[in-house]
């Protein structure tokens, strides 16, 4: 036990020989967070708009100045033909083009449908189809308006079709922000830096000058060096934790609706998956570059993708689907956004909750196995 | 009474046999050199004598514990200290002092002792807060090795500890090695620089895995080499080595610095045949030739072309 304490304390000690490292772990997770935070942002608002508008009459205006008020779209330019509308949409100067006919009003007046074209740059598809929805609903509501208008006026029962309105309300994310949905989720990222990299670089760079050899003579059994190297970094995860969890809820005022605690022993069980691909990856490198471009390409980033992280799991072909299971962030993504979104408790999250420390231990465990193994 | 036993010790890696069936033993408080080419499975005897590496077959007793039974015990008796330095350079002195100390278990007034020994080898009293980092090479040599002695082990393995240090810090250093020897702990350590190895009780030399020559630097001398040797210094050596190399008396030849080295049974009778040959026949200029008393290095390079 003492021995390994010695050991915890040389490595504070060299933290804090090392400024970079303190700055590393203190402020690039909130650097980091406030980027993600503000850039992860998929909302779709103020959708660039040409018009062009050959009818131009009130019911043209009324249409448009219910689409600019909407907040989803903002009219950029008024237009006379296609071809400019070609230009801007390739110019990326706008990604909608919306084009009434010449009879728009008086096809209304006689109390037929009138047709109108938008046009959307599809290149972005999820932002193209998110705008055209917006477009769909906004045009669908003022029709019907019309239609009561004109019920109203002509003061006789009209025949209308009857019509079923949802109404839709968003829980734990009222205003659909992206970021409320990211911002939870970075925290898994952050933990990832600061656990599995700075972990496995801190392994090899004794490899690398020397110094594990003379541990390894030294009564120091594998499991007190594994010990000692882990609970520092099992600290500064931890730290991170707080302080991103700090940093959300002042920058973003995203408060933490569930039980801090219960997020806190979910982190400390994801934080064993990471400290054990750390491990792992310190047995395999040699060099501290090499420690470090597998942890983000063996690691970081197909846990990143297949997590849900930023693409939603549902979506993936089966097969990726069930690689996904393999993944702990995959896991503490949910818990991380059930705990702080939704307020929910380990009476829903237990499964998820179980699983993560499952694969915690395990992959502890073998990544240890295979340390001690090496190391002899 | 032995310190070191070893009886037999093999490894192999896969086909490859590192250390091939060595015997020796090593005598408490003697400082025993181990020689032997790179490669030659130097490296790996002393990790299989540190209780690091497993033999394949065969054991050796480490003051007084099989490295096979009680790898443990074995690390508690011994110090180590390799060629790379082996201390935490964003450590300051005192900070490897203490971690090493506390995780050799050291503590209270026993710890202070060795701890205050440490500095005073290596000439850091006063300076315990420096970086050690920042210390000069031969500076830090010594706390190394004061260090990897911290906890007073009866045996203490030095793997060519002199390397990249410059010859009067060498010089000292072994002073230092001395010193241990003359308290009673015993040294094993392996070097290239064969002048060291002069410093040695005992020595023995491997190539191969193979264990070639044992005894004191005398012994090797006279044991292992029964022709003389002629040192030759004279312009175009290459070529007047080229030369030799085909004449029956000569027996070996070998380039030491600008000088030639040939080994002959009769060096009175061989002197003037190099005279005859290489002034008479080939003009070269000789301008010195005399017989030498053999060096380490001479033995050393004599038995290693041999095997």
């Amino acid at each position: 036990m003492n021995t390994i304490l010695h050991f915890v304390k040389k490595e504070f000690l060299q933290f804090k020989r090392d400024p970079k490292m303190f700055i590393i772990i203190l402020f690039a997770p909130i650097v980091q967070l406030v980027f993600l935070g503000y850039a992860a942002n998929m909302d779709v608002e103020n959708v660039k708009t040409a018009i062009i508008d050959r009818n131009r009459t009130t019911e043209s205006r009324l249409l448009i100045e219910k689409l600019e008020q909407s907040g989803y779209f903002s009219i950029e330019y008024y237009i006379n033909d296609y071809k400019e509308a070609e230009k801007l949409i390739e110019k990326g100067k706008v990604i909608c083009v919306l084009s009434f006919p010449v009879d728009f009003d008086t096809k209304l007046s006689r109390g037929e449908s009138a047709q109108l074209q938008a046009i959307f740059d599809g290149s972005d598809g999820n932002t193209a189809s998110i705008a055209a929805g917006y477009m769909i609903k906004l045009v669908a509501e003022h029709s019907q308006k019309i239609v009561l208008t004109a019920r109203d006026k002509s003061g006789k029962a009209l025949l209308i079709p009857a019509t079923i309105s949802a109404e839709t309300r968003n829980w734990y994310n009222p205003t659909l922000k992206t970021r409320n949905f990211m911002v939870p989720a970075i925290v898994g990222l952050l933990l990832m830096i600061v656990t599995l990299i700075l972990t496995s670089l801190a392994i090899v760079k004794e490899k690398e000058i020397g110094t594990m050899e003379q541990l390894i003579v030294t009564p120091i059994k594998p499991h007190q060096l594994i010990i000692g190297k882990l609970i520092p970094f099992t600290i500064l995860g931890m730290v991170s934790v707080v302080v991103v969890l700090t940093a959300m809820r002042v920058i973003f005022n995203i408060p933490v609706r569930g039980s801090i605690l219960l997020l806190f022993v979910s982190s400390f069980f994801y934080v064993l998956s990471l400290l054990g691909f750390g491990l792992f990856i310190s047995t395999i490198s040699k060099t501290q570059q090499q420690a470090m471009m597998l942890s983000i390409f063996v690691v970081m980033l197909p846990m990143t993708f297949l997590s849900g992280f930023s693409f939603p799991i549902e979506n993936m072909p089966y097969f990726i689907q069930m690689v996904s299971y393999l993944i702990p962030l995959k896991y503490f993504i949910v818990i991380i956004r059930g705990i702080i979104l939704k307020g929910v408790g380990i009476g829903i999250l237990w499964d998820e909750i179980l699983i993560l420390f499952l694969m915690g231990i395990t992959i502890l465990y073998f990544s240890s196995k295979n340390f001690q193994k090496k190391i002899n | 009474m032995h310190s070191i036993t070893v009886n037999n010790l093999t490894k192999k890696f896969g086909s490859f046999v590192s250390v091939d069936n060595i015997s020796f033993n090593v005598k408490e408080g003697e400082i025993f050199g181990f020689l032997g080419a790179n490669g030659a499975g130097k490296s790996t005897t002393i990790r299989m004598l540190c209780g690091i590496l497993e033999p394949t077959s065969g054991d050796a007793l480490v003051g007084g514990f099989s490295i096979n039974s009680e790898p443990d015990k074995v690390k508690s008796s011994i110090g180590y200290m390799s060629q790379r330095f082996s201390l935490y350079n964003d450590l300051t002195v005192q900070e490897n002092i203490d971690f090493f100390g506390g995780v050799y278990g050291l503590s209270g007034s026993n710890f202070r002792e060795r701890k205050n020994w440490v500095l005073e080898i290596a000439n850091l009293k006063g300076k315990e807060n420096l970086l050690t980092g920042l210390l000069p090479g031969g500076i830090k040599q010594r706390l190394a090795l004061g260090t990897a002695v911290i906890h007073n082990p009866k045996i203490v393995f030095l793997d060519e500890p002199t390397s990249g240090v410059d010859p009067i810090s060498r010089r000292s250093f072994w002073d230092l090695i001395n010193q241990l020897s003359e308290e009673g702990t015993t040294v094993f350590v392996t070097t290239h620089y064969l002048e060291e190895a002069e410093f040695c009780n005992n020595i023995i030399l491997i190539n191969a895995g193979k264990l070639v020559a044992e005894g004191t630097s005398e012994e090797l001398k006279t044991n292992y080499i029964n022709h003389k040797i002629i040192d030759i210094e004279c312009d175009r050596t290459v070529e007047a080595m080229e030369i030799l190399e085909k004449e029956t008396f000569v027996l070996d030849t070998s380039i030491f610095g600008n000088n030639l080295h040939i080994s002959v049974l009769d060096d009175v009778s061989a002197k003037k045949s190099v005279l005859a040959l290489l002034e008479g026949k080939h003009s070269f200029r000789i301008r010195k030739i005399d017989t030498i008393v053999p060096t380490l290095e001479d033995v050393f390079i004599h038995l290693i072309e041999k095997g």
